[in-house]
């Protein structure tokens, strides 16, 4: 057998994400930036229809359909399967599926057991596994860095880029630590620590950088809390983040539809081990957190980086030092329509979001089942469950959790992005206020004038049931 | 994609940090399958405001944004870029970009350059006090010139040389085809492939 690439790099010590950078260089070297393979390409409605243009114009073909395949999720409704009532959004669902029928593209339409948002669809198939590339149109496709490889979201002409050369060019990052030590406490989760990295570090705190989350903490979360981790990396700007595999992670991809058989499994294990980083490889920058000192985390502002503990109260502009900061939070009290110093428990919600990839798996729906199990959603709050992928919600179904979810009054849905960016009819009306389990409290991201608090399963839960930010402890 | 060398334009200063892409243009806007026609989508909310920028008379004319910092972070949707390009801006000023849009602006002839906060604020004044005057944003000397003052800006080499010359990344790579192909007949047997297979 010949040397793959991967074997042929010296003994300087590396970390995990310049492993896998160097076994897929194609090109390096002169002015021009690395030329990198990529193994694995997503693609969805919403940033994919102008590239498929794009080959048309120029006579190209998808250069791998074998490496590319497409799910629909953005725009589809959650209500029921088939009808897309806003023409624009059907429209642009019928162009990818004409697109995938023109290019050979594997597709995954409404209806299909593989039908749901891209980034749970990928691992569910078994096609997300450790050292690979994955790029898709989407900022969220950090999600797959869990599973430790380098996944990024990538714009339309990208995309383009990789349909037709099944390759990118991208100038090196650097490489950034986030160490966790010590264990999380009972009743906190990947979501709480994630957003409290976010605050510390702001919106653009891991530009230009793969982040490696490591640490005790980060080694006890299940494959879907570091799953929830690397999806919210682009929330602090990081180009992707990663998490070394260990045993959970081959467990994980071990028997699903695409995971290596035989001896193509054994060789496969035997190069994800070498998959971590090594002694001695130095980062340029590292942030280190105890777990310990960490609890429920959710945010008050406009941005992911705007939170605070939930036993906290929101925050006057005049506790920030940075003038920028200041104003970015007079303004979004303004628009969240907000007091500083409020408890954050005694924020009243209006809707509640359970779902997207960063919190819409199984293990997600069981910890908020959990909580709300023969309990009753407050009066006045209407909580959406939406799961992640068609199979997700049947897998919730065998195990009963949608007769919990409507048992205590909470509306069932079918899987897609739904309201985590309200391209679909799921929205916020004006001064609606949401706890959502989603990754963006933007303004009107979840629907014009809509308020969202950005909060774990288990706080999302317990607040549809309290009808005021709170955590299952309060219960 | 266009050739960036100099443009010359009024600015319309945008005094707003943290503006990610869901405000440049709000997920409603992105069902279109063409690549043109976004303008409309431009800040969407915000022009609904009859005070927001934009609306004002004395901006109409302008084409370079000058921005806080944290500009295009969030959702990577290229919607972004046609939006600003379609609403007729050419360049935007701002002291720090999000890296997808970054990226997508380059790819779109849209010229992004990065300023420190004092410029940025000297530009803002300049552009409120006298909305009419005109700056420079010269990718060749790589300076942006605003009457007697000139601050220096840095870019990477190769991509002011395929911003200049409206490159298309896709015909650049695929002068290395080989390598690709080369690259491909090396990969490992056990990797994925997307192929339907029978479980």
């Amino acid at each position: 057998m010949s040397p793959t690439p991967h074997e042929s790099e010296g003994t300087e010590p590396r970390t995990l994400a310049q492993k896998v950078w160097d076994a897929h260089v194609v090109r390096t070297g002169g002015q021009q930036p690395d030329l990198l393979y990529i193994d694995l390409h997503l693609l969805h409605e919403v940033t994919s229809p102008q590239a498929f243009d794009g080959l048309r114009v120029a006579g190209r073909k998808v250069r791998r359909t074998d490496l590319t395949i497409a799910t629909e999720d953005h725009n589809t409704p959650t209500d029921n399967l088939f009808t897309i009532a806003d023409p624009t959004s059907r429209k642009q669902i019928e162009t990818l599926r004409a697109n995938c029928e023109e290019f050979g593209v594997r597709i995954h339409s409404l209806g299909d057991e593989n039908q749901g948002v891209v980034h749970v669809v990928g691992p569910q198939l078994g096609l997300t596994q450790p050292g690979m590339t994955v790029v898709c149109g989407d900022s969220h496709t950090s999600t797959h860095g869990a599973f430790g490889s380098i996944a990024f979201g990538i714009g339309t002409s990208e995309v383009e880029h990789v349909l037709a050369t099944q390759t990118l060019p991208q100038a090196k990052p650097k490489f950034m630590a986030v160490t966790v030590n010590g264990s999380l406490p009972e009743g906190v989760s990947a979501k709480d620590l994630i957003l409290k990295v976010i605050s510390i570090t702001g919106t653009g705190g891991g530009k230009g950088h793969i982040v490696e989350y490591r640490g005790q903490a980060i080694e006890e979360l299940s494959m879907e809390g570091r799953m929830t981790v690397c999806n919210m990396s682009i929330e602090w700007g990081a180009k992707a983040g990663m998490i070394a595999p260990d045993e959970k992670t081959y467990d994980y991809v071990k028997g699903r539809a695409h995971a290596p058989k035989g001896e193509e499994w054994d060789a496969a294990v035997e190069y994800w081990q070498t998959l971590k980083t090594d002694e001695g490889a130095v980062f340029d920058k590292e942030i280190v957190i105890d777990a310990a000192s960490l609890s429920p985390f959710v945010t008050w502002g406009t941005n992911p980086g705007q939170g605070v503990e939930l036993s906290g109260t929101v925050p006057a502009p005049e506790d920030f030092d940075d003038p920028i900061a200041r104003t970015t939070a007079a303004g979004a009290l303004e628009y969240m329509g907000l007091e500083a110093g409020t408890p954050m428990r005694e924020i009243d919600v209006d809707v509640v979001f359970l779902g997207s990839c960063t919190n819409g798996r199984i293990e997600d729906l069981r910890t908020a089942a959990e909580v709300i199990k023969g309990r009753k959603v407050a009066e006045g709050v209407n909580m959406m469950v939406v799961p992640g992928s068609a199979k997700v919600r049947e897998q919730a179904i065998a195990e009963g959790l949608d007769k919990v979810f409507i048992d205590a009054g909470a509306d069932w849905r079918f899987a897609g992005c739904s309201m985590c960016l309200g391209m679909n009819p799921d929205q916020l009306t004006p001064g609606q206020r949401a706890a959502s389990t989603s990754n963006r409290n933007f303004e009107g991201r979840q629907g014009k004038g809509g308020r969202t608090h950005l909060v774990s399963p288990a706080v999302a839960a317990a607040t549809a049931v309290t009808g005021h930010l709170a955590s299952p402890a309060d219960l | 994609m266009d050739k960036f060398t100099t443009h010359t334009g009024q600015v319309a200063p945008l005094r707003r940090s943290n503006v990610d892409t869901d405000q440049i243009i709000p997920a409603v806007y992105l069902k279109r399958v063409t690549k043109t026609g976004f303008e409309d989508g431009l800040f969407a909310e915000w022009r609904e405001d009859e005070k927001f920028l934009l609306n004002q008379p004395e901006y109409q004319n302008a084409t370079i944004l000058v921005t806080g910092t944290e500009f295009g972070t969030g959702s990577s949707r290229e919607h972004a870029v046609w939006a600003l390009k379609d609403y007729g801006f050419k360049a935007v000023i701002a002291p720090r970009f999000g890296d997808i849009f970054r990226g997508n602006s380059l790819k779109n002839g849209l010229l992004t350059v990065e300023l420190p906060e004092a410029a940025v604020e000297e530009l803002w004044l300049r552009a409120e006090l006298h909305p009419e005057s005109e700056i420079t944003v010269d990718l060749e000397a790589c300076e942006v010139r605003a009457g007697d003052r000139t601050w220096g800006f840095e870019f990477d080499e190769f991509l002011r040389w395929r911003m200049m010359e409206g490159l298309d990344d896709v015909a650049l790579t695929l002068r290395d085809e080989d390598k690709i192909a080369a690259f491909e007949s090396n990969r490992d047997a056990w990797r994925p492939r997307t192929l339907p297979v029978q479980v």
